[in-house]
């Protein structure tokens, strides 16, 4: 056993592991472990994606009989509720897994998490990180591109450098916005219930033209918990569209913006959240 | 058992409190307490000690575990692990140092044992090669072969221990903290683990920190054991010491010829009765006592129990004699 356990303190570990490579080597080690039972993975990705084709039918439904939404046509209205999806679920397979923390807070797995020299923000989102999440996010990009092709978009060079910019930084609005609802559950136990209704709540509410509701809704969703900019705005802003809710045009060039601000504000919870419970220990 | 102790300074805590506040009853008349779960505590630990942490439920060991590996913080005193004050280097300190918490497993439950810890490798960052070697070394050891690719929720206590040390020591830290290793465990496996802390402390002169309510643990491991009761310390030194500490009476077990009622001897006195054995504690030198009581009656047999260890920390906790069993 001499040679067993060598210090080699100046070793990579005083360099602070970066957090996308941890995040990746974490998310693929539980891939490929829970990829070992490939009957299961298929039927639970299965299973995952009917949910995302029933919901975006049922927008189609309404939007075949209404034949159009506030002036926005079926191929538009598909638009909003596949880009909201697809960017949802993007998210919740990036950070889905953080609305679990009053759970590890319970059983004392964050414990656990905290003597590991790994952010246990990144630890919590790559527990059991499941590939079948992918089941909700392949429909939800084939409809948006389906959509993307069938609306009367005048593409410029623009749109289509934005295109890609406007979908992550809705992918990392709705992470924050799932990452923040978490944190609650520092503060208040079982606080879960009510950071589903922001997070599901809030996909539900942003897969319509948010034209449809009243001016408090919008104002919530622009201001407060910013959703309207994951695929609202950004579909404003590919149409050419004016704004029907009378906000001022400008907001739909906002996203990138407000997806920093968001991730700052999650970020910081989470450390607050995280010193609370460091100097409470419950 | 040698060990290779040196003047380097593994962990220091002066003055070391965590104070907690309590609210108390209903929403709007609510009161605030502050109850201190450690207060003022001094240790010190130098590299290549085996430390016994003990104390009773609720005493403070892991309240103080906790601040030790930087997921509480202090409320009061300095303290220092490896040279970093784990509250504000907790990550930090984390790559140096090896931690198992006994009642709850650091492994994953749905991966094999083997997924779980290269999971473990890639958040220490240990290079491939050294993760295999080092694996390899510690498979044989703690006899991991068996049941490398079972899931962890088909392991048994014994297994999953063993699997969690693995995982605890494959960075190759220069502290180990232990809470409560051994729980639950059945005689070989309790073995097993102690053993292989001996030769880990002995061969690499890793540091290790353990609390246990195992006594067995404490005699087998710890050349030296820290007491706390109510956040205190009670005692910080040799077992041997321990014993001196406590004023813990030996005890004359005297089997009589015939049963006899409870005898009444000066420098002793009878505090339980078995037919013709009897349990004398000894105030006065078990000669002069053996002498007393061969006057009155024919002795078939003698023994002298020293206090064990249990005894002696259970009246440390009440701080009054322990009662021989």
């Amino acid at each position: 056993m001499a040679d067993l356990l060598p210090h080699t303190p100046d070793r990579p570990l005083e360099r602070p592991a970066r957090p996308v490579r941890t995040y990746v080597l974490l998310a693929w080690t539980w891939s490929r472990a829970l990829a070992q039972y490939p009957a299961s993975l298929a039927l639970m990705t299965f299973g995952t994606s009917l949910g995302a084709v029933a919901e975006i039918f049922a927008v189609f439904v309404v939007f075949r009989h209404a034949g159009a939404l506030d002036g926005f046509s079926l191929a538009e209205g598909l638009l909003i509720a596949s880009l909201a999806n697809l960017v949802f679920a993007a998210a919740d397979m990036l950070m889905g897994m953080v609305e679990g923390l009053g759970q590890h807070i319970r059983s004392g797995s964050l414990d656990v998490m905290l003597v590991r020299p790994v952010s246990p923000l990144i630890q919590i989102a790559t527990d059991r990180f499941a590939l079948r999440r992918l089941g909700r996010v392949v429909p939800a990009a084939v409809v948006t591109g389906v959509a993307l092709y069938h609306c009367d978009i005048a593409w410029t060079p623009g749109k289509v450098v934005m295109l890609p910019v406007l979908l992550v930084s809705g992918v990392a609005i709705a992470a924050a916005v799932w990452t923040a609802s978490g944190c609650l559950q520092f503060f208040v136990a079982d606080a879960r219930e009510a950071a589903n209704s922001l997070t599901y709540g809030g996909q539900a509410l942003t897969e319509y033209p948010l034209s449809i509701y009243g001016k408090g809704v919008v104002y919530a969703v622009t201001f407060a918990v910013p959703l309207a900019f994951v695929g609202w705005q950004p579909v404003l802003y590919l149409l050419d569209r004016p704004d029907p809710t009378g906000l001022p045009d400008l907001l739909r060039h906002a996203p990138p913006f407000v997806a920093v601000l968001s991730c700052a504000a999650a970020a910081l919870l989470w450390r607050l959240g995280l010193r609370h419970y460091r100097s409470t220990g419950s | 058992m040698t060990r290779a102790h040196s003047d380097e300074t593994v962990i220091e805590a002066v003055g070391l409190g965590r104070d907690f506040v309590l609210s108390e009853g209903p929403l709007l008349r609510r009161t605030r307490r502050t109850v201190s779960a450690v207060r003022d505590i001094d240790l010190t630990v130098r590299a290549g000690e085996i430390v016994g942490y003990l104390g009773p439920n609720g005493a403070g060991k892991s309240s103080t575990m906790k601040m030790l590996t930087g997921i509480l913080t202090p409320t009061a005193g300095r303290l220092r692990v490896l040279g970093m004050e784990p509250s504000r280097e907790r990550t930090r300190l984390a790559a140096r140092i090896g931690v198992v918490f006994g009642q709850r497993t650091t492994l994953w439950w749905d991966l094999p044992l083997k997924d779980s810890l290269e999971l473990t490798r890639h958040m220490y960052r240990v290079p491939a090669a050294d993760h295999a070697r080092r694996l390899a070394e510690l498979t044989e050891l703690l006899e991991l072969g068996p049941f490398l690719r079972t899931p962890v929720r088909q392991l048994s206590l014994g297994q999953r221990m063993r699997g969690d040390l693995t995982a605890a020591l494959l960075h190759g830290p220069r502290l180990l903290v232990l809470d409560e290793p051994t729980i639950g465990l059945d005689v070989v496996s309790k073995s097993t683990i102690r053993e292989f802390l001996l030769r880990l402390n002995a061969e690499e002169g890793t540091t290790i920190l353990l609390t246990t309510h195992d006594l067995g643990d404490v005699e087998r491991l710890c050349e030296r054991v820290v007491v706390i009761d109510h956040g205190s310390l009670a005692y910080d030194g040799g077992l041997d010491g321990l014993r001196a500490a406590v004023p813990t009476p030996r005890v004359l077990v005297v089997d009589l010829a015939e049963p006899a009622p409870p005898l009444e001897v000066a420098g002793a006195r009878c505090v339980r009765t078995e037919g013709p054995r009897q349990w004398l504690e000894l105030s006065d030198n078990p000669s002069v006592v053996i002498g007393r009581v061969a006057a009155g009656h024919d002795i078939a047999d003698l023994t002298l129990q020293e206090p064990d260890i249990e005894g002696v920390v259970a009246a440390l906790y009440r701080g009054t004699e322990p009662r021989p069993v």
